[in-house]
């Protein structure tokens, strides 16, 4: 079915399996004839760009490529995209995803979803997918806010968001995704912002090195109705106070001149931002995003601003090794039909053991 | 020795507590009914707790048998000889035993605190309230526990055994042959030595005991049932099932990926498939409904045959995706093992009211076929139509089966698989259309003119890369369409296309014997599913008295067979048993604008043969111009024979000019009637 050896191995660690493309292939060739239809301004633009401009990349065949998205502003990403895709119903997106992966080790699978398809409608599915470490990039776009149904507030919205649905301001208590995703025993778990195009791209390179899940929060402007809640990481002014950047086996140190490290409190374990000054270089945690232990990266993530975002980290908190799922049901399949299966042998299944002759 | 007496046919009932071992002991007296060549058909009825509390009535397990030497059609309505292993049992279940019967009962658990927990004053077995049956009060447990000292066991182990004492008993009461236990015995505990020991030795001391003892008088036969020449096997619903299942997948060439979520009482299907890897099946247990039918319709994207598996409640859940699925026009088979419901019901008693949740439980219009197997090994056939439909016509299929079929058995003349026509999923390989400038392209919507399926392009196939979901589609390319025009056409092309499956569906075949003569029934009875057993039953006792009535059961429910209009309009009046509140009678008034009648049952259990050919012979009556004395006349003497022939070992539907071999394919046809406890309700 494709023009490749299927034995040929990607560098990518995370679509081993998959075939790669004969000729090099362009961003041109993952781009659909469709008709772009976001807001103006919204971040989803960007994030197509960087996934269109990264995937040629990858090496592997557009026809073996595959995207399950949900519903919501960014569920409509496969349609620009050409590839093999599903716009699929709300929240579903990574029990579908679920099926393509294990039924075909030679797909490599994208899924995409917002904080509402994901956090919300969804969430079982995303919390089950992570567990299972199912072999997937889930692109988690992030705008806190529901874009599509037009302005209510999300499962990530702050505390007293004023909505269409909270005239009075939110009592909701929000998710920190990337909590969450710790939580449900995620193997890989990342955050990008969409206007940063390079560590975006970055990021992604991380997750299909990956073998598994791998979850990618993305921050995402919705400029019609949550413009600029990521403004104090993007602005450039800003950011470099507002951005904790982590980056494996350096140690974690930003602000203006890095002034502002992380250090780990060696009793409780709990992560706190200090002025380097104050500290001392050698204080400040040296990030691991290799570390077994969840509990490291779980405390990394609750330094994002639960309210008006001012500050987070940004970057890869977790990366670590663990059998996935499709590939452990495909042992078992394979170790079942091992040694060849007998022609005869489904007629010898239904005929079963205890049988009597009627003459 | 005891004299021997011939019997035609016999109903048998296990009753314990849900500890005591029932079922097993069930499956076995029939697993040796059937291989010494009887017809055989069952119901288990056991209590949604898996361990109830001890010795009370909701924690009773009961297994009944139906074994005769014809082809029987139910479990039937009321058994001749009922097994109580505690006062619970028996409380539970002498309501439906005819006077005369007769009850073995279990003496040691006859005990002051075991009758009183029940509600017993006094103890039946002694205080003559049973003088109208035949009463064996014996000491099962205690003979177990003398039979088994030798294994050093504890006495409450030991006393476990006690159901194959009973089971040895009954086997040598009924001549049944006992090689079949001792080598499932032998090897359901090879690696527990002495648990193995101790159950084969109380089944050989209670079938040594039936031998020895003088407490039975008279011992039975029943002669082998004729049967169409072949190798049989006995085979439960729920099996039917995921046997028919695998091989649609093998016949299409297709890996199969069942997505399913532990639900009574489909959780059989899920279990039995996964055991099967070595076929090609992935089984994915997943974290809920929506889940399990999400990953198979994912599977089915990228080139599997999608399953998924569920009861009511699950059904529920997966309605969304369905509906995706109906959009996607991707393959998929959804199979609904019913449950009494509504919400969680009675999740381990049977009943047939999902058919309108499967028919319209979704949004917007989102047509299904639908088809119901009719007994347990029809389920296999069932489920290959369900795969053939569903691969032909790209369209998820919904295959109804209920907690009857999934669990009652039955002999099934084993098919031979390569007599099974192929299924062809013929995928796309490569363009189907050209674009503006001549360049092929592939167009994910453009249909084949005879089926109106489109076509399946999978996931590796270069040049066909394409993007489906759940908003409308423009005709042929697939793309997202908001026209009004386009939106109308596609609605009614979804239609058209489910409605076309028709021409791949036979006529319906009435049996009106009298009707090529010109005499023919004025009275039709049609059903769908499980309902066959106790209707065909029904209208053998029907015409054993004399009344002409003509049947039909559908298997189709979407669409319906081409001439079940004319069927329909070619009866005075049309009777439609059902296990709900009228939902096919409903969707045929609807459909057909013919006056059908609903006799509804809904008591989560199989309808009773007997009170249905009473309800059919006054139906026959009134077309037949009798007055309502007359009819009160014959009802009544229907009711006395029935006594009579209970008592005296005989049947009504002991009717020799249907004692003939299955016809046709050879499938077998014995479903369940009621165990019920109907006759004291009315």
């Amino acid at each position: 079915m494709t023009t490749t050896d299927p034995q040929t191995r990607p560098a990518y660690k995370g679509l081993a399996g998959v075939p790669l493309s004969l000729t090099p292939l362009t961003r041109k060739d993952f781009t659909s004839d469709q008709e772009v239809r976001w807001c103006p301004g919204c971040g989803d633009y960007a994030v197509l760009a960087a996934f269109q401009g990264f995937m040629p990349e990858l090496g592997i065949t557009r026809e073996n490529t595959v995207i399950v998205s949900g519903i919501g502003c960014s569920s409509r990403f496969p349609y620009y995209v050409d590839s093999y895709g599903m716009h699929s119903i709300h929240g579903r997106a990574p029990a579908i995803a679920t099926g393509v992966a294990t039924s075909r080790p030679d797909v490599g699978v994208w899924v995409v979803t917002g904080d509402g398809d994901a956090l919300s409608i969804g969430g079982n599915h995303l919390i089950h997918a992570l567990r299972r470490n199912v072999n997937m990039t889930i692109l988690l776009f992030n705008n806190r806010i529901y874009g599509l149904t037009k302005g209510q507030y999300s499962p990530t919205s702050e505390v007293g968001k004023l909505t269409k649905s909270t005239p009075m301001g939110s009592v909701d208590s929000p998710f920190n995704p990337v909590s969450l995703a710790l939580g449900a025993e995620a193997s890989f778990v990342a955050r990008t912002v969409d206007s940063d195009r390079a560590h975006l791209t970055e990021v992604l390179k991380a997750a299909a090195q990956h073998r598994g899940s791998s979850l990618v929060e993305i921050y995402q402007n919705c400029p019609i109705f949550n413009d600029g809640a990521f403004d104090a990481l993007k602005d450039k002014d800003s950011a470099a106070e507002s951005i904790i950047p982590l980056r494996h086996g350096e140690p974690i140190r930003f602000g203006v001149g890095g002034r502002l490290g992380v250090v780990r409190d060696a009793v409780t374990g709990e992560f706190a931002v200090r002025e380097v000054a104050e500290v001392g270089e050698e204080a400040l945690v040296v990030h691991d995003a290799h570390r077994e232990d969840p509990s490291y990266a779980f405390g990394l993530s609750r330094l994002t601003d639960t309210g008006v975002m001012q500050r987070s980290p940004i970057g890869v908190f977790r990366d670590v090794e663990r059998p996935a799922y499709d590939d452990l049901a495909r042992e078992q399949l394979e170790l079942a039909t091992a040694g060849g299966v007998p022609e005869d042998a489904l007629q010898d299944l239904i005929s079963g053991k205890d049988t009597w002759e009627v003459r | 020795m005891p004299a021997v007496h011939t019997l035609d046919r016999v109903v048998i009932r296990f009753a314990g507590d849900s500890g005591d071992g029932m079922q097993l002991t069930g499956d076995r007296f029939t697993a040796d009914s059937a291989v010494f060549g009887n017809d055989i058909s069952t119901l288990p009825n056991f209590p949604a707790e898996i361990r109830a509390p001890q010795g009370t009535l909701p924690g009773v397990s009961s297994f009944q048998i139906h074994f005769a030497n014809y082809d029987i059609m139910t479990p039937g309505d009321r058994p001749d000889v009922l097994v109580a292993m505690n006062p619970a049992a028996l409380k539970a279940n002498i309501a439906d035993l005819p006077r005369g019967g007769v009850i073995i009962a279990d003496s040691a658990e006859f005990t002051r605190r075991n009758l009183t927990k029940v509600g017993y004053d006094s103890d039946p077995l002694t205080d003559d309230s049973l003088a109208d049956y035949q009463v064996h009060a014996l000491d099962l447990t205690g003979m177990t526990v003398a039979a088994v000292k030798e294994f050093g066991l504890s006495r409450k182990d030991a006393s476990r055994a006690k159901n194959m004492f009973a089971l040895g008993m009954v086997s040598w009461l009924y001549h049944r042959p006992t090689e079949g236990t001792l080598a499932f015995l032998a090897s359901k505990f090879a690696s527990k030595p002495e648990i193995r020991d101790a159950n084969i030795t109380a089944f050989k001391a209670g079938h040594a005991f039936g031998e020895t003892t003088e407490t039975f008088a008279v011992r039975y036969e029943v002669a082998p049932a004729p049967m169409r020449p072949g190798r049989y096997r006995q085979i439960s619903g729920n099996l039917a099932t995921a046997y028919g299942l695998i091989t649609g997948a093998s016949k299409a060439g297709l890996p199969m990926f069942l997505g399913a979520y532990p639900i009574t009482p489909a959780s059989d299907v899920l279990h039995e498939l996964s055991k099967h890897k070595k076929h090609g099946v992935t089984t994915f247990q997943a974290e809920d409904e929506i889940a399990a039918v999400g990953a198979a319709l994912g599977a089915s994207f990228a080139g599997h045959l999608g399953v998924t598996t569920s009861s009511g409640p699950g059904i529920a859940l997966k309605a969304e995706t369905i509906g995706l699925a109906v959009m996607t026009e991707l393959p998929l088979v959804v199979v609904d093992v019913q449950r009494a419901g509504p919400s969680t019901g009675m999740p381990t008693k049977t009943e047939q009211a999902d058919l309108l949740q499967v028919m319209y439980g979704r949004n917007g219009e989102a047509p299904v076929p639908v088809l119901a197997a009719q007994s347990p090994a029809d389920c296999f056939d069932t489920a290959i139509e369900a795969v053939r439909i569903a691969v032909k016509y790209r369209t998820p299929v919904v295959m109804l089966s209920d907690g009857y079929l999934a669990n009652g058995a039955e002999p099934w003349l084993v098919p031979d698989l390569s007599a099974i026509e192929p299924i062809d999923p013929a995928f796309a390989t490569e363009p189907n259309a050209t674009d503006a400038k001549g360049n092929p392209v592939f167009h994910p919507y453009k249909r084949d003119e005879t089926t109106l399926a489109r076509p399946w392009a999978v996931p590796g196939t270069p040049g066909l890369e394409h993007r489906i979901g759940g908003i409308e589609k423009a005709k042929d390319t697939g793309n997202v369409s908001y026209d009004p025009a386009n939106h109308d056409a596609m609605v009614r092309t979804r239609q058209a296309k489910v409605d076309g499956v028709v021409a791949d569906i036979p006529d319906l075949v009435v049996d009106d014997p009298g009707r090529e003569d010109g005499d023919g029934a004025k009275v039709l009875v049609l059903g769908w599913g499980s309902t066959y057993g106790p209707i065909t039953a029904a209208v053998r006792r029907v015409r054993k008295e004399g009344h002409k009535v003509a049947q039909t059961h559908l298997r189709h429910l979407n669409p319906f067979p081409a001439n079940l209009g004319e069927v329909l309009r070619g009866y005075q009046r049309v009777v439609v048993p059902e296990m709900n509140l009228g939902q096919l009678a409903m969707m045929l008034r609807a459909r057909y604008l013919v006056d059908v009648e609903s006799y509804s049952r809904v008591r989560g259990l199989p309808i009773s043969l007997s009170e249905l050919a009473r309800d059919l012979i006054t139906v026959v009556d009134e077309v037949e111009g009798r007055s309502n004395d007359e009819i009160a006349a014959e009802l009544a003497r229907l009711r006395t024979d029935e006594v009579r022939d209970t008592v005296e070992g005989q049947h009504f539907d002991t009717d020799a000019s249907q004692r003939s071999a299955p016809a046709g394919n050879g499938r077998r046809t014995a479903v369940a009637t009621a165990v019920s406890n109907e006759e004291r309700q009315r």
